[in-house]
C-alpha cells in the first residue's frame, strides 16, 4: 500500500484547483460570466473572502474590470468558456499592447466535443493571434501550479497570460496539495499616458515592445521545465499538450515525450533538438492543427494525424489508430438527450408560441432545448443575444411571416439589451420574449443583475427588465406568467399581429432556484 | 511497487446520484493514499441527459477518462444506459448493474440512498479499506446525513460480500 500524508491534500477539479492556485498566489480581483465549462473558477473563488469575485454582466466587461484591476497594481483573474473570449476579444487584443501593472490571468475553457457549446473553436490560435504567452495544463495539479507561474510571468513580461483550460482537464478531480495564501506586495498605480493611452503613436511604440516581448517569451519557453522532455525508447517520439498528453502516456508509456505546457510562444530549438532524438515524430492534440502547422514549419517531419480527428474530443481508445494516420471511427452510441425539466415554465412559453406557428430566432440557455423534437418551436442559436438581433434581420429578409426572438433573463442582460436599443432607434417592429426564469439556468443557477443579489447571494441594486425596456424604447412591455396559459396566448397572439415593437417577459422562476 | 490502475465506471441518467457516487469512491481512494483522477461531465444531466462519471486510481494516473474495455467495475444505475456503458468493461470486468434491483429492494424505505447502497457494493470489489471508505463519507456529507449513509453504505457492502 501507498503510504501518502493526506492531511493537506484535496480532490479538486481543474476549476477549483486553479482557483485555489491564484488564491494562494495573493490573487484579489477576479471576474466572469458563468460558462460550461469555465463556471466552476469564479464559484470557487468567491468562497474566498479575501478576493474581489464577481459575476460580471458579460465577458468583454468582465474582462475589462480585472484589467483595469491588474493595470492599477491587483493580481487579477479574468475566466471564461471559449465562446466567452469571443466576447472579450476587444479589449484582449488591445491588453496585449499596453501590458499590466499587477499580474493578470486570462482563463479560457475550450469545450473540445462540445459537451455543452455550440461550436469547438480553438482557443490556441488566439494566442498567436493576440501575441500573449498561452500555457496549457494537462491535469488539475498543473492547472494549480501553471496559474501561480502565469502570474509571475505577466509580471516580469508586463504581459496578460492566457491559461487555456479543456473540459476533460476542468471537469477532472485529482489530488491536489493545499497551501497558504502569500500575497504580493501591491506596487502602486501611476498614470502612464505613452504605456495606457493606445492612440495610433502609442500603439506603435507599444507594438515594438510586443514584438521584443514575443521573442524574449520565447526564450522562456525554451527552458520553461512546463515544457518537458521524458526520454523514452527513441523509436517513436510524441509533442503533445493538454489531456492529449494523459491519453497518449497511456497507451505508449515507453515512448519518449515532449509535452508541451508553455504551448505559445513555441520552443523551437527544444523542439528541433527533440526531433533529433527519435526516429519518428507524432504529433498528438485535441482539435485544430496547431502544433503540427508549427513543427512542420520548423521543417521538422512529423506524422500527423487523420483530418477526421480534428473534430470531436480525443479519448485514450481512440489514440491507437490516431497513431496509425488511420481516419477516426465515429462511435454510434445513443445517449440520451437532455431536455427541459418537467415541470420548466419553458414548456408553457414554448407551447404557445407553437401553436401560432412561429419563427423562433432562439439564443443560448436551457430554452435552448425546445428544439428538439416533439417542440421542433425554436429556429436558431448562433450567440448570446442573438435571439433579438436575428429576429430584426429575419423581419428583413423574410417581410410577412410571423417571427418572435426569444432569450433568456440572463443572456438579455447580457447582450440582448444593445440589440434591443438598435431595434428602437431602426424603427424595427417585432415581439422579443424575454424568458425569465430569474436566474442563469443552464450553467446551474447564477445570479445576474436582474435577480438582486451577487456572486455570494448578498443583496443589491436589482435590475428591473421592464422598466429597462421601456427604456429602450419599446412600444409595449407585457409582463406575464406562462403558467397562465390563455392569458400568456392573448398576449402573445395579440402582440403578434400588431406593428409594433413589443417585449413580452415571460416569467415564472426556475424550479432549480436554489433557495 | 507495480502501477496497477484500477478503473471504474459510473453512469445513469441525471438525479441518480451518480457523482455523489463516484465522488465517495475518490475521496476513498484519496485517503488510501492513491493517485485519483476522476471525471466527470456537468451541463445537461440536470435536464434527464446521460450521466457518465469515471473513477481511475493507481500509483500514477494518466488518462482521466477509462478508455473502451478497460474498466474493471461497471456501475450502471440506469437501464437504458446499460449498453452503452457496457463497452468500458473489461473482458473480466465486474458488472455490478444486477446488484441495482437488489439494493433497489433493500432501500425501499429510503430510495435516496441508492447510490451510497451500491458504493457499499462497489466497495468489496476494490482494494481500499472500510476506514477510508468511511472518511470518504464523512467528507463527502460533511455531518449531513453521515451516519445514516454509512449505515446504507454497509448494508450495500454486505449485499457485496453475500
Amino acid at each position: 500500500m501507498v503510504k501518502a500524508n493526506t492531511a493537506n491534500q484535496a480532490l479538486l477539479s481543474g476549476n477549483e484547483a486553479l482557483a485555489y492556485g491564484a488564491y494562494e498566489a495573493g490573487l484579489s480581483v477576479a471576474c466572469a460570466y458563468p460558462g460550461t465549462p469555465s463556471t466552476e473558477v469564479l464559484e470557487t473563488l468567491a468562497q474566498f473572502p479575501e478576493v474581489d469575485a464577481q459575476w460580471s454582466v458579460n465577458e468583454k466587461v468582465a474582462f475589462e474590470v480585472a484589467l483595469g484591476a491588474a493595470i492599477s497594481g491587483a493580481r487579477s483573474l479574468f475566466a471564461c468558456k471559449h465562446v466567452g473570449l469571443n466576447v472579450a476579444m476587444d479589449p484582449l487584443m488591445t491588453a496585449s499592447y499596453t501590458g499590466i501593472l499587477a499580474g493578470f490571468v486570462v482563463v479560457v475553457a475550450d469545450d473540445p466535443g462540445m459537451h455543452s457549446s455550440q461550436n469547438e473553436q480553438d482557443t490556441r490560435w488566439v494566442a498567436l493571434y493576440s501575441k500573449l504567452p498561452m500555457l496549457e495544463p494537462a491535469s488539475p495539479a498543473e492547472a494549480k501550479e501553471f496559474v501561480q507561474e502565469a502570474f509571475k510571468i505577466s509580471e516580469r513580461y508586463d504581459t496578460p497570460v492566457l491559461l487555456r483550460m479543456t473540459t476533460r482537464v476542468s471537469h477532472t478531480k485529482e489530488n491536489v496539495v493545499l497551501k497558504e495564501r502569500q500575497v504580493p506586495p501591491r506596487p502602486a498605480f501611476e498614470r502612464n499616458i505613452p504605456k495606457y493611452v493606445m492612440v495610433p503613436g502609442n500603439a506603435y511604440q507599444r507594438h515594438i515592445l510586443v514584438e521584443k516581448r514575443l521573442q524574449q517569451l520565447q526564450t522562456l519557453s525554451e527552458k520553461s521545465r512546463f515544457n518537458r522532455i521524458e526520454k523514452g525508447s527513441g523509436k517513436i517520439g510524441f509533442i503533445t499538450s493538454g489531456v492529449a498528453y494523459q491519453y497518449v502516456k497511456e497507451s505508449f508509456p515507453d515512448a519518449s515525450y515532449l509535452k508541451l505546457g508553455m504551448t505559445y510562444p513555441f520552443c523551437d530549438d527544444k523542439i528541433k533538438a527533440f526531433a533529433k532524438t527519435v526516429k519518428k515524430v507524432v504529433v498528438v492534440e485535441e482539435l485544430d492543427p496547431f502544433i503540427e502547422d508549427h513543427v512542420k514549419a520548423l521543417g521538422v517531419k512529423v506524422a500527423a494525424k487523420d483530418r477526421s480527428f480534428r473534430i470531436g474530443e480525443l479519448a485514450p481508445e481512440l489514440i491507437p489508430a490516431l497513431v496509425a494516420g488511420e481516419a477516426k471511427q465515429e462511435i454510434k452510441a445513443v445517449k440520451r438527450k437532455p431536455r427541459l425539466c418537467p415541470e420548466c415554465p419553458h414548456w408553457a412559453t414554448f407551447a404557445a408560441l407553437k401553436k401560432l406557428d412561429l419563427y423562433v430566432a432562439g439564443d443560448i440557455g436551457c430554452y435552448t432545448l425546445a428544439c428538439l423534437p416533439p417542440m421542433s418551436a425554436l429556429h436558431s442559436c448562433i450567440c448570446m443575444g442573438a435571439g433579438v438581433t436575428l429576429s430584426e434581420g429575419w423581419h428583413k429578409g423574410a417581410p410577412g411571416k410571423k417571427i418572435v426572438g426569444v432569450l433568456g433573463d440572463s443572456t438579455f442582460v447580457h447582450s440582448g439589451i444593445t440589440g434591443l436599443v438598435n431595434a428602437a432607434y431602426n424603427k424595427a417592429k417585432g415581439v422579443i420574449l424575454i424568458l425569465d426564469n430569474s436566474t442563469t439556468a443552464m450553467t446551474g443557477g447564477q445570479q445576474h443583475p436582474a435577480t438582486g443579489l451577487t456572486i455570494r447571494n448578498e443583496p443589491t441594486k436589482k435590475l428591473i427588465l421592464e422598466d429597462l425596456c421601456r427604456a429602450c424604447g419599446v412600444d409595449h412591455v407585457d409582463v406575464v406568467d406562462p403558467k397562465n396559459l390563455e392569458e400568456f396566448r392573448t398576449i402573445l397572439e395579440k402582440r403578434v399581429n400588431e406593428n409594433a415593437l413589443s417585449v413580452i417577459i415571460s416569467r415564472h422562476p426556475c424550479k432549480l432556484l436554489r433557495r | 511497487m507495480n502501477n496497477r490502475v484500477y478503473s471504474i465506471t459510473f453512469g445513469g441518467i441525471g438525479g441518480q446520484g451518480i457523482l455523489k457516487a463516484s465522488e465517495i469512491c475518490s475521496w476513498a481512494a484519496l485517503f488510501a493514499g492513491y493517485h485519483v483522477k476522476k471525471s466527470e461531465v456537468h451541463g445537461m444531466s440536470q435536464r434527464g441527459g446521460s450521466v457518465e462519471s469515471h473513477v481511475r486510481f493507481g500509483q500514477r494516473v494518466y488518462s482521466p477518462l477509462v478508455p473502451v474495455g478497460g474498466a474493471d467495475v461497471l456501475l450502471c444505475f440506469h437501464p437504458e444506459e446499460l449498453p452503452r456503458l457496457q463497452a468500458f468493461l473489461k473482458k473480466e470486468g465486474a458488472d455490478l448493474s444486477g446488484y441495482v434491483e437488489k439494493a433497489t429492494q433493500a432501500m425501499a424505505d429510503n430510495p435516496r440512498g441508492l447510490n451510497t447502497c451500491m458504493v457499499g457494493v462497489l466497495s468489496t470489489r476494490l482494494p481500499i479499506q472500510e476506514e477510508h471508505w468511511m472518511k470518504a463519507i464523512e467528507t463527502v456529507f460533511k455531518g449531513k446525513g453521515v451516519e445514516e449513509n454509512k449505515k446504507v453504505f454497509l448494508d450495500g457492502r454486505r449485499l457485496g460480500q453475500s
